[in-house]
């Protein structure tokens, strides 16, 4: 489902119809990730990739239009570079362990072991995905702020350039 | 080792490809930001996929259970997914500059005006 909404997508000449599909888009990945078992993952896709992005998204369109160009209808060269691409990874993923196996390397690494049988009584936290996110890595957090304040900084010069004072406002960043 | 258990990464990659064909075929400026947001997106369920075991529960403490699923690339994409909405705020707001200075988003006119300068 998630692939044909993908699909549809690249087909839509309208962008407000892409705005809104990239919204459901969203919506079914968080959907997905739930399933993965990733619930903070999930609640952050649908509020940041459904809710903000399509209000960014939007915002942008009411400026610059929602038409596309007409294009040809498929084009060759992208479409044999992307197969080829894909075909390559493909090969390349029969060397990754199998999906969902207890003993994968990724699960028997000391950190993920470390965060799941200490986390409790050195944060007093339930959630090992806050404990992790607040304590453990708090200065990737901190980057990450810095990251997005510094996007702000940017979105916020583009638009304080612009000639006529129109409504720049939708696109303060986070 | 069936097939079945490289089906989610195969759907990865698919959606992956989806999302790079967008990028370099396309020539709305939007439409290139949205192909990009499809790609980071199968890129945060190949980080997720890893982390999941089957049987297993989300990542929150609890006696009732025993086996849960690995925190730490969720924790990693968390950072993602916001570093990407900043990303495509900041790419956003560049269309919208470039729509004022060029008058179209399409990418093969910008080129000719470039070209006829």
């Amino acid at each position: 489902m998630l692939a044909v909404t993908a699909l549809i997508v690249v087909r839509t000449q309208n962008l407000f119809a892409v705005a809104m599909l990239t919204g459901i888009y969203s919506l079914l990945s968080a959907t997905f990730f739930t399933l993965l078992d990733a619930v903070d993952v999930a609640f952050t896709e649908a509020a940041v990739g459904a809710g903000v992005s399509t209000v960014l998204m939007l915002g942008t369109l009411s400026l610059v239009g929602h038409r596309q160009k007409k294009q040809r209808t498929v084009q060759i060269v992208p479409l044999l570079i992307v197969t080829v691409t894909g075909l390559i990874l493909m090969y390349g993923t029969l060397d990754i362990p199998p999906f969902g196996e207890a003993d994968n390397p990724i699960h028997l690494h000391e950190t993920t072991v470390h965060y799941l049988e200490e986390s409790s009584h050195e944060t007093g936290m339930p959630n090992v995905v806050t404990s992790v996110l607040a304590s453990y890595r708090g200065y990737d957090t901190m980057g990450e702020t810095t990251v997005i304040f510094t996007a702000m900084v940017g979105v916020l010069l583009l638009m304080s350039g612009r000639k006529k004072d129109g409504t720049g406002g939708a696109d303060d960043g986070e | 080792m069936s097939a079945l258990s490289f089906l989610n990464y195969w759907f990865v990659i698919i959606l992956m490809m989806v999302g790079f064909y967008v990028l370099i075929a396309q020539g709305n400026l939007v439409k290139k930001i949205v192909g990009l947001n499809i790609f980071q997106t199968s890129v945060f369920i190949l980080y997720i996929s890893a982390g999941k075991i089957t049987g297993g529960t989300a990542p929150i403490l609890d006696t009732q259970w025993s086996v849960y699923s690995n925190p730490l690339p969720h924790v990693l994409i968390l950072t993602a997914i916001v570093v990407g909405v900043a990303t495509s705020a900041l790419g956003l707001s560049l269309v919208v500059r470039i729509k004022e200075a060029y008058g179209t988003i399409e990418e093969d006119e910008i080129a000719q005006m470039d070209e006829s300068l």
